[in-house]
Formats: C-alpha cells, structure tokens, sequence
C-alpha cells in the first residue's frame, strides 16, 4: 500500500582480499569497519507520505468505517434506556416531601420518608434490564474524598481495622474508636433504598425482582475486599471498631446473606470506585430475564418506590434511576457510533479531496521536476 | 590561616617571588638566614575527586545545571507540601538520573585516579647520596638529580645537566605535548655537560634559578651558576636545555637532569586545560523552548489556583457534607494554603518540562557521535586516520553552518613543499631532473648544467642547505659512530618543524648540495662531492613577527657569516646590495604560480662586527628579565645589511578533491572564507586554483591600505561598486594590516561589503587576527554559525573562536586536533561531514527535541483539563506510576532510536545535492513555527484524548458489555482510575504511533522498539493491574487495565481516537508535500522512484526504473492513474541541483528552481 522501497542494502561485499591481508599485517589499523550498523546502512524501510500513498488509506479507513459506525450506531440505538429523576426539588415532584427542601434547614433525615414515582414503559425491555442509581454534581472525583479510604482496612487486615489510615481523616475515628469503614468515600455511601412494581392494569402491584449480586467487578468481590477473619462472625470482628457516621446500621448488617455483608457487600464495592465525573451513574441492581418468551420489563405501567434517605439538595445535586438494557458494545452510547460514521466520511471526502489534488498537481510537480 | 586556606583553594599563587631558586641536587647553601622554598611534589593530579569530597562536590556541580535544580525543587516541593503525586514521581527519575552521572563521573574519575597512581608510581632512577637509587615518580623533589634512560619519558621538567654524549646533546620528541614527531635537540651548558657519571655529578655545586612555572610550553628563562674550578660561572638557560615533563628521550642512552618543575607545576600538567564549553543552536533553542514551557506551566498552575478558589467561594463546592476537611485543613492560614495550593499545582504539571530530555539529548548525542569515527568515508588510508569526535556536544551545530574560515596551507593544500623554482642574483632556474636550469633554456640542453653554477649559485645553494634547524635521523642507526659512515647515507631523513625546510633541504640536496647533518657545534656539507664543515655559532630562531631565521657559522676559511631566509616583506626593506628590483619581479611571478616565496640573503662580519654581536647576543640570552624583548633588538640589529641571493619557490600541491568540495559548500549555501599568512599573490593564486574564486568572479581587492581614512573611501567605493552590479558575483581579498584598520573603525562599513561577497580571502594574517575575523562574524547582527577548520598551531585561536571548530591531522603537529571539536584527516571530509553527517545530526536532535516537547504536553494537558472536573482539587487522572513511567519506559526507546538512526535522505544523495543542506539551514526545524506546530499539535492531541474519553465514558454510561471475555452478560462500572487507564492508553499508542509516522527510515530497530513499546506498556499494565502490591498504600490500579481491555467499545474508543488524532496530520503533511514541497522531500520522492538499485551507488541510471516500473504501476491502478511518466525519473543524469558545469548561473538556476 504505500509507495516504499526496501532498501535492502548492499550487504557490504567490498572486503576484498587485499583490504584484509593488509589489515592483518603487523600493525594494527585504525580502519572503522566496514558493516552496515556503523557505517549508516542498516537496511531499511522508507515510506514517505505522499496523496498517493495515503489516497489507499483513506478510502480504506472510510469503508470500513462508515459499516462499522452504522452498526455502532443502531446497536445503541436498539438499546432501550429509560431515565427517572427522583430528586424532588420542585413542590410538584413527588418525592419533593421527602428531600431536603420541604425539611427546611434540619440535616439529619430522622425518620425513613418513603416516596413513589410512576412510570410508563411504552416498549417491553426484552434482555435483562440493569438497574441504576445516578447522581449528578457529586464530586467523587475530588482528590480528598478519593484518597479518602483505607484499602488494607477494606482488605480485611487486622491492624488496619483497628488502626485506619490517616488518608481517612477527619472519618477516621469517631468517640474515640476507629471507623470501619473509614473514609469519606465510605461514609457517603449511597443509602436510598429502590423498589420496582409492575402496575397491573387493574391497579394492583406486583414487585419485580431485582437481583443484588453480580454487580461488582468480581475481583473486587473476591479479592480486593474481604471481611477481616473470614464472612463470618462479623459481629465480633467488628466489635472494636464504629459505624461510619452518616450510616444508619453499621457494615456487619449491610445484609443478612454472609456472602454479601461487611466489606464485600456488592453495593458497598459499588460505591467505593469513584466515579471519573461529577454525574455518574452507578450499577444498582439486575432484573433478569425469567424465560425466553416473556421479556425481563414488559410494557405497561410501573411505579418506583424510594425509601429516600440521600441528601442531595445542599450541592445541587440530581437523583435518578435508569432502567437499561445494554449490547455487545455496553450501554447507550450513540456517540461512538456516530463518531466513526463522522470520521469515515471525512476520510472518505479527503480520500476525494486528495485525489483531485494528486492528479493536478502530482502531474504539475512532476514536469517541473524534469529539467531541460 | 586565611591565606593558606586561600591557596589551598587556588585563589593566591603560593609562591610570591618571581623566580624560583634551585639548588642542583639540593645542596642548600648553608648559611642560617636561607628559608628553603616550599615546592609541589612530583604528584600528579588529575581527578577531581577524593573519596571524602565526591558525594558533596559532585552533587554541587549537578544541581548547578539549571534542569537538574528545577527537578530538585520539584522534588523538594513535593516532600514539604500535601501534593497530588508522591515525591517518589519526580525523586526516583531525579535520583536515577543524579545517580547515574555520578557513576559514570565516579567511574572517569576513579580512572584518572588509576592512571594518576600508575605515573606516580613509576620507577625512577635519581641521584642521591652518592649513588643512583631507584624511587617513585611521585617522590622527585625540585633539586634531585634523574636519570632517564633512551625511550623513557621524562618524570618531571628537567634542565639538562649531562647526556653521554661529550657535548652534552640529545635527542627528544614531544609528541605527545604538541604533536610534532620531529627531532629537537636539547643540549646541556657545557660546564655541567662534562659530568657523566654519578658520582661526578656528586660533585657539581650549582644553581638554577628560574622563572615561576608557567604553561607556555615554549618559554623557558632560567640562568645556571656552577662552581666550576672554583670559580662560579653563569649560563644562560633556555628551552633548549629544558626537558619537559611527558616528551620522551630519543636517540640518547642516559641523561641525567636535575627537576625544576615537578608535579602539577610542570608545563604538561599547567596544560591541562579544560577547554571552554561551546554550545550548540539547538540548545540555545532547547533552553528558549524550556522557558516557554515554564511560563506555560505557571500560566496553567495560577490559572488553576484562581478557578480553585472561584469555586471555592462557595461552601457547597469547598466542603460539602460527603466530603469534610480535616481540622488541621480547615484551621490552616489562608495565605500558606494558597501557597501550598499553587505549588501543588506546579507540581501536578511539572511534567510538561521532561527531565528525561536532558539523559536521552545526553545519550543521543554521546551514542550518535559514534558515527563519524566510524564512518569509512571520513578515513583516510595513507594516514590511517579517521575522524576523531572531541566533543559530542556539537553534533547538530554541523548541519547548521553559514561560514567556513579555511586555512590554506595544510588544510587546502597538502602541506608537502615540492621545490619548483628560484631565482638566483636575478636569474631564474628550474629544477629539472635535479638540475637547475635556468628558465628559457630548453630542457633537452646539455647536462653539464653543474659547471655552469656560477660562485653565486653555489653560495645560494649553500646558504639553502645552511639556514635551516632540519634534523637527521638515521634508520638503523644505533651506534653513534655509524652517522658519518657513507654507507648508511642514503638511509638518512631529514626531519623538519617546518615543511618548506625540508623541501628546500632536500633539493639542495638532489642538484647536489647535501646537508649531512649538524651535532650542535658544527654543521656539515657536501658540496658537489666536497666536504665542508661549517661551525654554528649562532641560531637566530623563527618567529611569527619577524618572519625569517638566521644562522651565523664560521665557514671553513675563518670568516664568520650570517645566513638568513624568510618572507620577501621582511628580508627586502634590509637588503643593501643584490638584484633586488629583478628578484622582487621574480618573486611575484613565483607568487602568481601559486608557489610559496621564500627569500635568501647572507651578511659578512668582520671580526670586530662578530664580537659585538656575539656579546650582545649573550647579554639578551642570559638576562631574567624581558629577555624576549631584548633578543628582539638583538635580531633586528644583527639582521639587516643583507646582501640578496635570490629567492626560491616553493609549491604547495592542492590536496585532492578541493575544489569539489568547496562547490559544494557552496551550493549548500555556505560561504567559505580563506584565512592565510600567504602573500596576497600566492593567496590569490590558490584561491583560483582550488574553486574558491572563480575567473569570471569580479574580485574586489582592499590591500595595503596605510591609513583609516583611505581604508573607509575604499571600502565605501567597493561597496557601491557591490551594489551597482548585482548580476556578476563577487570575491574580496583583504590582506592582515588593511584588515586590522577596516576592523579598527569600520567594521560594519566592512561587514556589509563582505556580506555580499560570495567569497572572501584574507591574506597575510596573524593567528590572533584570524580569530578576530571569526570572531566579528560571529557578533555580526544575523548572528551566523561559523565553522573553522585549520591543521595549524596558528589555526588553534580561529578554531577555539568558531563555534565549530575542525582539526585537520596534517603535519604540523597535533595542536589544532587537540583543540578543535572534531578532527578529519583531510579537507573533501568536510563536504560529508556537514553535508551528511551535520544534516543527519541536525533532523535528529531537532525532531528529538520537538517530539519530547509534544509528548510531554499530550501527557499533562488531560491532566490539566481534568481539573475542570474535579474542582480543582488536583487529583491526578493517572495513576502515579504511569506519570513515573511515561517518560522513563513507555515512549524514551523510540524516540532515542529514532534520533540515532534516523535518515530523511540516503547519504549519497545528501552529499551530491548539497542544495538539501538549505532546508535545514537557520536552525529551520527549531524556529518558530515548527515549535508551534508541534505545541499545538500537542495541544490539539491531548483534547482530542481526554473529550474523546470524556465523550465515550459518557456522562454516566458504562462502556462494559455483555460481549466481554471476563463474565457474560454483566455491565459493570468504570471509575476515575479506569477513565485515567483509557486516556492514557490512548496517549500512549497516539504518541508512539506519531513518532512512526515521523519516521522515514525503518531498521529493524525502529521496529523493535516502536512496537515493543507500546506491547511493553500493555504487558506491564497487565502485571502491574494483576497484583494486589503489598508495599503500596492504595489499591487504585487492581485489575482496572483488564477491566478496561476486556471492554468492546474501549477499543473501540481506543482505535477511533488515535486515528482521529493522527489523520489531520497524515493530511497536512501530504498536503504540504504536494503544495509546497521542500528540496528534500523531492528528492525522497525521485528516490523513491529511482527504486533500489539505486541506493547501492551514485553510477544508477535507468537499472532503477525497471525495479519500480511494477511497484509503480500497481500504485496507479490503486489510484486510478495509468501514466508511467510518474515513476522511474533518474536523478544522476538530469539532475537540477548539481552539475559538473560549476559556474554561476547553474547556481543560480538552483535558487530559482520552482517550488
């Protein structure tokens, strides 16, 4: 494809018999050696960029992305999303009584307040569903809040237990005792609880499923987190230490299943890998499919119901839950498809533009070349 | 105490009174008030170091370079401050880098120390207490009496008390001083001369006293006092009794000399110089470019500390309820927090200015510098010489040259005298089949030529093979007795400081005059079979401001006279009696042919008129002070009355391939200047013959002006006379005096003329004056890059002057190769040497250069762009050991390779179109808007990476399918450290990739490393990603590179971005090679065309055509274009640029050659 010469050189068959008898004589000569690395000749590879070398690529890189955008793009687009915001900051919201707003200036959320958002899905979400929790202008990304843990603490070591890291100040210690699991990160942990009911159309509802394992990365699970002396007994294990303090139950009751309480708690794991952006959206919970025919959300009315425990509106913030089926290439995400549509064609119309430009003045530069 | 303390440290000379006092085999005097002088022992020191000073005195020196310091700032910052990274970042490529200068520093020194310990050491035979006793070099004290024996070298400067022969001569080399293999006798007062044996020298009683050591290795004033038979008697010394330190005895068995100077006082050791750093364009650019960067990273730095606090003026920004400061934080002052914050911010960009730079220029340019000594055009068989690289630091500055000063003897000629002609008593004679035949005769006359000499001839052939300091060396000759045998005759070789001696020595010899040899008091002569022995009396040496040598001898009839040679401006204006209106004729005639002149005139004494000048000559030879300044007077006072002999010329064969090379300088666009001693004639002449003027050049001449004010009409004259005729090209001659007033008022006046002179030559130069000549270039307002090149102990000031200086390893000694940066054996190396070697150095280090600027700010920018989303709170976007590695690993192999091996053109075709070297003139590649190419481009790249990242993560969408390898159906999260892994992949392989687009010349290395790196990155990713590291504090990095790989749409992403990245420059570049296309990438186009035969050699012509005919025809298929005139386009037979036909308007036409 490109215009290029291999120059394999000239292997250096000058060293002719008189040149080495002469050398070997008595005195030792300063003669450099005559091989390809010392004298410059290594054999090489030269391409040059010219239209008529780079005329091929471009049209190739083109076809073969344009294809590849188009298949991109309907990928994302059969995927099938749908966005719910359940922040309540405005007094028609439904949960607008459970957010801060209503409460006026009391930080601390005394009592549960439970809120319910309907919906309506106008096309069943035929492959499992991923169920998301989002937020928006939370900045986990910030340099204190993302040092702000103890990954030995969280690896089960002993000492670190009960003695955490200093990167966890000022959630380090609490009367006295050391948190577990220190660390801002920890303490911020998201603790709105979702709930999903289908609506049937004579009013009465039934709750979906939602699977909580499965959602971290498995070596997160199995390998970065663990339980300090196994997943057992973590009531004792835990006994020096103290809940962080915007927790409500303290870590060893995350849940009752042993494979998912204390540190390895999958929505716990969840949270603790911060997020890039300040609106992010994290894996909250999968609904499967139960059989091949019925699809894992069919059509028809659902409503979500929020046991609302996370304050957002002192920075702004957003709450939402998104429903998603999700492809080959992960979530909705049209922009790599069109992305690559946008750049083949751009190829492709310079693959042109150069063309033209290769037959005027390739021809023009070549006749100015030849001298008279 | 302060002062001892001050000359330890060297600011106080020790030793306050002029001369030193030495008392011969330290026999002090003794009486009471004598306060011995304290002298140096005979250690010598050339390390550095000690074992105790090396860690603080090296350190010291290291972070005196500017770089080195910044890094330790850096570093220190990050050890005091709360800072994003961990000073581990910046300390362990700071400590690898401090680390391994000091090895290698260490490693030099610890040789020096060893070769110091060896010559310290070495055994020595010196005389004391009544025998010979064998020590160590080291424990020679000033006063002991040293024996060295033939082939030895000598332990310290010795003045000569006795050799075994009875006149107390011998022989020595001083090669290794100053290069020159000749002969030189060294004699001894005869006083101490007699003492040959040990215990004879026992008895001598004497004292030298003498100057204080100096470095001038051919100064030495001293005076000896020996008690000889009870009465003291005072002797003159002078070099010829001074034995210096390294030079070795010759043709001598054994002399005994008693040390005057020892140790780092002797002249070797004082000439141990370290020469002046001279640095290169491209680091001038280099430093301008790094100044730019750090206002670039201050601008970004403050930036970031005022958008910080902008958003943290409000709480819910500064400390929301998720993410609270500590109580230290929140109770530290405003001040030293927005202090801390700045530098914080320094810290977190501080890798836009790479330290790396610094170590991969450094190994670039020490590995690169290799090439030229091991090029095998640069060698030159005769010699057995190849180029010799002093200094690694120039490479690139030889791409970069505007003007080459050239000296001519030597350097453009071969520097191997041949007699051709004389002119005697105003009669002209050629030497034909060694007879002098005098001129219009036809050469077919009579043979008996000889007979015809007349008294005059033979006296003129006599004062030739008289007047000279040639030595004669005998072959085999061991035995002393053999040197008057006339067997071994035909065996003898003459042995010259000067070139010209020889020649003349020699042909007085072949027509039948021969010089059989000198031993200090006598000379002989065989003058047409006849012996005749002449006493010396007297020498009266060369030097460079009288221009001539005598000698005065006792003929062997009694009569005492004086023979003289030397340049027809200084013997002339003293000449009495002789033809001296023909010969002056003859001697411009001479001139004109290109033959170097030499006059020779003699002078009667009578006996009254030899007394005198034999006291006064004594009296200046002996005085201490200003004895230069006396023996001065002395000379012109004897050296006048001349009666004129005639005069010979010599000539000086062109060295080969001269005039080629200077044409090709000047395609290249470089201007040559000539800077000679030579007459103006024979200047010209040469000038003529080697290409440098041509004949249908105008040339303007500004010679023998004798005042200021005549000297500015002339100039102002030739100066409109410039500007009047634009079409016809000009060349100067200036001559040394004209020279010194045009630079003494006019030297602009005199700048503007030169400027436009496409060749200058100046004749008659001093070598002071010369450097000045580089020097008023150099300054001049353009600022040119100048190139010096000379082979001479007179051409050493130019060479240091010029920013790039060049030995030629001719025969005037080794001073020049000494001091110069590179060393080539012959003049037509310099074509390739800049053309090829300067060309590729150049491309290299500024591409080097350039790149490392690009890569660094595609590194940091997305850094600096993150902080936009995380409030400024300086978290990194990479992990800290990807920030370490990035310039140490993952892309420092590439470029290195690149910047050695690196060719944009083959060599051939560099050096047969010399035109190329015009596009990498005025520093072309490092100039402005390259440099802002590359930083926007850098720019440009980083947004693409981090908002094509930031595009593709999404807002909040999971790039993680069910098509991932790891688990089915699971769509899992990506977080900062995952986001951070994917620009930074993408960087990675974008930067590279960039760098193989870069890339026109492929060896298998280049692919080695290229595609080495980057699977190096991803297989260090995986391990570093794999493991849960027990000595590292977080965790960030586990399994986020799988995690990240085993995503479709990250690669995706990944292939997306780079070729994103890439494509606009792959289009610019073709766009700027179809519309504007630079000489050098036409001609990789024709080569490429020609195909590969054609790189084999220079003799292709239409072999190539075939070989691409198929490769070319299936590249227009592809393109859709069937004309085969395209391909298959020869350069060697119609090429534009070069041509054999070297006149002006080929020149021309270069210049106007279409773009």
């Amino acid at each position: 494809m490109m215009a290029s010469s291999y120059s394999a050189k000239e292997e250096d068959g000058h060293p002719s018999g008189a040149a080495g008898t002469s050398n070997s004589s008595a005195m030792k000569s300063k003669k450099p050696d005559n091989t390809a690395f010392k004298q410059q000749r290594l054999p090489a590879w030269q391409p040059i960029l010219t239209a008529g070398t780079v005329l091929p690529a471009f049209f190739v890189i083109g076809l073969i992305f344009i294809p590849i955008g188009i298949g991109l793009f309907v990928t994302s687009n059969n995927i099938k999303e749908i966005e719910i915001d359940y922040t309540g900051t405005d007094a028609s919201e439904p949960c607008y009584s459970c957010s801060d707003k209503s409460k006026g200036n009391s930080t601390e959320p005394t009592t549960p307040c439970t809120c319910e958002v309907s919906f309506n899905l106008e096309e069943p979400f035929e492959s499992n569903v991923f169920m998301y929790y989002g937020l928006s202008n939370f900045y986990q990304n910030h340099r204190r809040y993302v040092k702000s843990r103890d990954d030995s603490q969280l690896n089960g070591d002993i000492s670190s237990l009960t003695n955490p890291s200093k990167e966890c100040e000022p959630y380090r210690e609490s009367e006295k005792k050391p948190i577990a699991p220190c660390g801002a990160i920890a303490n911020s942990l998201f603790n709105d609880t979702l709930k999903l009911f289908f609506v049937f159309p004579n009013g009465s509802k039934s709750e979906i499923p939602l699977i909580k394992k499965g959602i971290a990365w498995w070596t997160d699970k199995n390998v970065k987190f663990r339980n300090p002396g196994g997943n057992n007994n973590l009531t004792a294990v835990f006994s020096g230490t103290i809940k962080p303090v915007n927790w409500k139950i303290p870590v060893y009751e995350l849940d009752t299943d042993p494979d998912n309480n204390g540190f390895i708690n999958e929505d716990f794991i969840v949270w603790m890998r911060t997020a890039a952006l300040p609106t992010f959206r994290k894996l909250y919970r999968l609904i499967e499919k139960k059989n091949s025919i019925t699809p894992a959300l069919a059509r028809g009315n659902y409503t979500l119901e929020i046991i609302y425990n996370y304050p957002v509106d002192k920075f702004e913030g957003r709450k939402r839950m998104i429903l998603s089926t999700i492809s080959w290439m992960g979530g909705k995400n049209p922009f790599l498809g069109i992305a690559y549509i946008t750049v083949g064609s751009v190829c492709f119309f310079l693959g042109v533009v150069l063309l033209i430009i290769h037959h005027k003045y390739g021809n023009r530069n070549n006749s100015a070349d030849i001298p008279n | 105490m302060l002062r001892w303390i001050r000359q330890q440290l060297g600011f106080d000379p020790p030793h306050q009174s002029d001369t030193r006092t030495v008392y011969v085999a330290n026999r002090f005097p003794q009486h009471d008030h004598y306060i011995p002088q304290k002298f140096a022992d005979n250690r010598i020191i050339s390390s550095k170091y000690t074992v105790w000073n090396f860690i603080p005195k090296n350190l010291f020196e290291q972070f005196r370079r500017i770089a080195n310091f910044y890094f330790l700032i850096i570093f220190l910052v990050q050890l005091m401050i709360d800072t994003p990274t961990s000073p581990v970042t910046s300390g362990l490529p700071l400590f690898f880098v401090i680390t391994v200068t000091a090895i290698k520093q260490g490693f030099e020194d610890w040789l020096r120390h060893k070769a110091d310990n060896e010559v310290n050491g070495a055994p020595v035979y010196v005389v004391r207490s009544g025998g010979l006793v064998q020590t160590r070099s080291k424990n020679i004290r000033v006063g002991d009496i040293v024996r060295v024996a033939k082939d030895e070298t000598f332990p310290a400067d010795l003045v000569l008390l006795s050799s075994d022969r009875r006149e107390g001569t011998c022989h020595v080399t001083t090669a290794s001083l100053d290069g020159e293999t000749n002969l030189k006798t060294h004699s001894a007062v005869p006083e101490t001369a007699i003492s040959q044996s040990v215990s004879s020298l026992e008895a001598i009683v004497a004292v030298i006293e003498c100057h204080q050591p100096e470095a001038d290795l051919y100064r030495f004033v001293g005076r000896i006092t020996v008690n000889h038979c009870e009465e003291e008697i005072v002797r003159p010394l002078g070099p010829e009794n001074l034995l210096l330190r390294g030079a070795r005895l010759k043709n001598t068995k054994e002399i005994f000399g008693v040390a005057v100077y020892t140790g780092m006082e002797t002249k070797m050791a004082l000439n141990y110089k370290s020469k002046s750093q001279k640095r290169s364009a491209v680091e001038k650019s280099m430093n301008t470019f790094l100044m730019i960067y750090l206002v670039i990273l201050l601008f970004e730095a403050v930036l970031s500390t005022i958008l910080k606090y902008a958003w943290q003026a409000e709480e819910k920004w500064d400390e929301p309820w998720y993410n609270q400061k500590t109580e230290q934080e929140r109770n530290s002052s405003k001040i030293l927090k927005f202090i801390s914050d700045f530098l914080a911010f320094l810290v977190l960009y501080n890798f836009i200015i790479p330290i790396s730079l610094y170590v991969t220029v450094e190994m670039q340019k020490f590995l690169g510098s290799f090439f030229i000594g091991w090029d095998l055009d640069l060698y030159h068989e005769e010699s057995d010489q190849k180029a010799q690289v002093n200094t690694s630091d120039l490479n690139e500055e030889l791409g970069q040259v505007e003007y080459v000063f050239t000296d001519k003897t030597g350097t453009l000629t071969e520097n191997e005298m041949q007699f051709r002609e004389c002119s005697i008593n105003g009669v002209k004679y050629q030497e034909i089949n060694g007879k002098l035949v005098p001129e219009g005769m036809a050469e077919d006359l009579p043979d008996a030529v000889d007979s015809n000499l007349s008294e005059e001839d033979i006296l003129f052939l006599k004062a030739v093979s008289l007047c000279h300091t040639v030595q004669i060396s005998y072959d085999q000759a061991d035995g002393l007795g053999d040197r008057q045998a006339n067997g071994i005759l035909h065996q003898m070789e003459y042995y010259a400081s000067s070139p010209d001696e020889k020649a003349l020595v020699e042909a007085t010899k072949r027509i039948g005059v021969t010089f059989n040899g000198n031993n200090g008091e006598t000379m002989s002569i065989t003058s047409f079979g006849k012996l005749e022995i002449y006493k010396l009396l007297h020498i009266l040496e060369f030097d460079a401001n009288r221009r001539r040598m005598s000698v005065i001898l006792q003929t062997p009839s009694g009569e005492k006279m004086l023979f003289t040679k030397g340049a027809e401006s200084s013997i002339l204006p003293y000449t009495k009696t002789g033809e001296i209106d023909k010969t002056r004729m003859h001697v411009d005639e001479l001139a004109l042919k290109g033959l170097r002149t030499l006059v020779i005139a003699c002078r009667h004494f009578t006996p009254e008129e030899y007394i005198e000048i034999d006291r006064r000559l004594h009296e200046a030879r002996t005085a201490l002070q200003q004895r230069e300044e006396r023996l001065a007077d002395v000379f012109s006072y004897i050296e006048k009355d001349f009666e004129l002999l005639g005069a010979v010329g010599v000539e000086d064969k062109l060295q080969e391939k001269v005039q080629e090379t200077i044409e090709a300088l000047r395609m290249a666009g470089i201007k040559v200047w000539v800077l000679t001693g030579d007459k103006h004639e024979t200047a010209v002449s040469v000038s003529l013959s080697c290409g440098h003027f041509h004949r249908t050049m105008n040339i303007l001449e500004l010679v023998q002006q004798k005042s200021d004010s005549e000297c500015a009409v002339q100039l102002r004259r030739l100066d409109k006379r410039i500007k009047e005729d634009h079409v016809i090209q000009h060349g100067l001659v200036v001559d040394g005096a004209s020279l010194s007033l045009a630079l003494r008022q006019h030297e602009k006046l005199f700048m503007d003329v030169c400027r436009n002179c496409s060749a200058v030559l100046c004749c008659r130069m001093a070598p002071l004056q010369k450097a000045k000549v580089v020097r008023l270039l150099k300054t001049s307002p353009e600022k040119p890059i100048t190139l010096a090149i000379g082979d001479g102990a007179n051409d050493v000031s130019m060479i240091q002057e010029a920013h790039v200086g060049i030995g030629i390893m001719g025969k005037e000694g080794r001073q020049a190769v000494r001091n110069s940066d590179y060393a080539i054996a012959r003049f037509k190396f310099l074509s390739k040497l800049l053309l090829v070697h300067g060309h590729f150095y150049y491309i290299r280090i500024a591409t080097l250069v350039q790149y490392f600027f690009y890569k660094n700010v595609c590194f940091i920018t997305p850094q600096f762009l993150y902080q936009f989303f995380c409030l400024f709170s300086q978290q990194t976007l990479y992990d800290s050991v990807y920030l370490t590695l990035y310039n140490i690993c993952f892309t420092s192999l590439p470029i290195l390779v690149y910047s050695l091996f690196e060719q944009l053109v083959h060599p051939h075709v560099l050096q047969n179109k010399p035109a190329l070297y015009r596009d990498i003139s005025k520093n072309a590649l490092l100039s402005c808007k390259p440099f802002l190419y590359w930083t926007l481009l850098g720019f440009c790249h980083a947004f693409v990476f981090f908002f094509g990242s930031y595009l593709l993560m999404g807002e909040d969408t999971s790039l993680m399918g069910n098509g991932q390898i790891l688990k089915a159906s699971r769509q899992l999260m990506f977080g900062n450290w995952t986001f951070g892994t994917l620009v930074f992949t993408i960087m990675v392989i974008t930067v590279t990739l960039k760098l193989a687009l870069e890339t026109h010349f492929w060896t298998w290395m280049n692919h080695f490393v290229t595609w080495g790196s980057i699977a190096f990155y991803f297989i260090f990713s995986l391990f570093y990603g794999g493991i849960i590291w027990p000595f590292l504090h977080t965790q960030d990095m586990y399994f986020v590179f799988v995690q990240l790989l085993s995503s479709g749409s990250a690669w995706f992403a990944i292939i997306l971005i780079v070729i994103t990245c890439l494509f606009p420059d792959v289009i610019k570049s073709v766009f700027y090679r179809h519309l504007q296309p630079t000489n050098t990438q036409k001609t990789q186009l024709n080569r490429n065309g020609i195909g590969i035969s054609c790189l084999d050699s220079m003799c292709c012509f239409s072999d190539g055509e075939k070989a691409c005919a198929p490769v070319g025809r299936m590249l227009d298929r592809m393109i859709g274009r069937c004309s085969p005139t395209r391909v298959g386009r020869s350069w060697s037979t119609s090429d534009p640029y070069y041509s054999n036909d070297r006149s002006i308007l080929t020149l021309s036409q270069v210049e106007a050659t279409p773009c």
